[in-house]
């Protein structure tokens, strides 16, 4: 029997009816189409599903739909439109630290709830902060390397430039 | 969750115990911590009193998971569930902790001596709930040291271990040792301990602790790696934290 939930999503407050059997990432995929939230393992192991929620970076595949409400989450969809995860992106960019992309929305997560717990990370905490997002094609040399560069860009108290996706 | 999403479980009820309040806080009295049994891992990674009277959490916890995971995961299910390769519940064996479980018929304590009965299976009955976690407080006589070897961080590990010694001078008095990821439960190191007991923590004793590992662990074969190996894991861990300890702050 569907339940109602009432919870902010991207800022937005919603309330909705959803199966209890609804995992949190099926709900922002397929009854919101935020599809920029992937599921990849389902099963809590490779990160591609991350969310903030509370604040918190959290595996919308863990958790059912029912135990969000009354919650805040923010999907990559929701960071990049306040462009919180602008200088992120940026240096992924440039450092092309993504190929395919399928982990990228995680890894942007990840690295937002570290630079939020410790604004100026090692490159080992940075590797354990990733421990749980699984890459498949560029390796983590890149994706280290951005995450290092915001770091220091965001000490030095520089403006994050708009990201925009330069022409084809 | 992920047994729900392998469909390795179908529970044809489940019921969010998320909003109980009395399962949640942490606090300190008569010389015992009260861990609700919704503390959060990552509590147990910052969380003061923790830090201060069950250091072994604190040691443990950046080893549990991804941080992720950590931010949603609590003690009580990791006790709970009592998978024979997390950190929490060999942690419990190694302090000395109580389970405080609530039924229809009331409340009880169960010490961790006896609440791991075998591959994911506890004392806990049909119709009870872990609700608690009660960790005698570690104080300045107490040295403690954690650590497992794992093949990358945050996967499953090979061998790991907590020990925790009463030791006030040089001499230890007490010792607990905990193992996990080296059978089906959670085991605590009896001839380990035994060996430790009433000697100076000095290489002679962490040689003969060592060598009590065969008496106390017995581990099966696996497709990830042999027995024996996972034996001489264990011998290399336990000369590791005791030589931590030896050494001193």
């Amino acid at each position: 029997m569907p339940v109602a939930i009432t919870l902010t999503v991207n800022g937005e407050t919603l309330t909705r009816l959803v199966e209890p059997r609804e995992t949190l990432a099926d709900f922002l995929r397929r009854d919101l189409e935020l599809t920029g939230t992937h599921t990849g393992c389902e099963m809590g192991v490779c990160g591609a599903c991350l969310v903030m929620l509370d604040g918190l970076p959290a595996h919308a595949c863990l958790m059912f739909a029912v135990q969000a409400d009354g919650t805040r989450v923010e999907t990559v969809e929701g960071l990049t439109g306040s462009a919180a995860l602008a200088d992120l992106q940026r240096a992924f960019h440039e450092r092309n630290a993504l190929q395919c992309g399928f982990c990228t929305p995680g890894m942007l997560i990840s690295a937002e709830g570290l630079l939020a717990r410790k604004a100026m990370p090692s490159r080992e905490e940075i590797r354990d902060a990733l421990s749980g997002n699984y890459c498949r094609c560029t390796g983590y040399e890149a994706i280290v390397d951005a995450i290092e560069t915001v770091a220091r860009r965001r000490a030095a108290g520089e403006a994050a430039l708009p990201f925009a996706e330069e022409p084809a | 969750m992920p047994a729900l999403a392998l469909r390795l479980q179908a529970p044809e009820r489940l019921i969010d115990i998320a909003h109980i309040p009395d399962l949640r806080g942490i606090d300190l009295r008569d010389g015992w911590l009260r861990l609700g049994a919704l503390t959060r891992h990552a509590e147990a990674h910052d969380h003061p009193l923790i830090a201060a009277h069950a250091p072994l959490l604190a040691l443990a916890a950046p080893h549990v998971a991804h941080p992720a995971i950590r931010n949603r995961g609590t003690l009580g299910g990791s006790v709970a569930l009592a998978d024979p390769a997390s950190e929490f519940p060999a942690m419990m064996l190694a302090m000395g902790a109580e389970m405080e479980i609530a039924g229809l018929q009331g409340t009880r304590r169960v010490p961790a001596d006896e609440f791991f009965q075998d591959l994911y299976q506890t004392a806990l009955e049909p119709g009870e709930l872990l609700v608690a976690l009660h960790v005698p407080a570690a104080g300045p006589q107490h040295r403690c040291a954690f650590d497992e070897i794992a093949r990358r961080r945050g996967d499953y590990a090979l061998v790991g271990c907590g020990v925790m010694l009463t030791a006030p001078a040089r001499e230890v008095e007490s010792a607990r040792i905990a193992f996990f990821s080296v059978g089906p439960t959670p085991i605590r190191a009896l001839a380990a301990e035994a060996a430790l007991t009433g000697r100076r923590l000095d290489g002679e004793a962490i040689r003969l602790a060592q060598a009590a590992l065969s008496q106390d662990l017995d581990p099966p074969d696996d497709e990830q790696v042999p027995a024996a190996m996972r034996l001489h894991l264990a011998r290399v861990l336990i000369g590791r934290l005791l030589g931590r300890i030896a050494e001193g702050p």
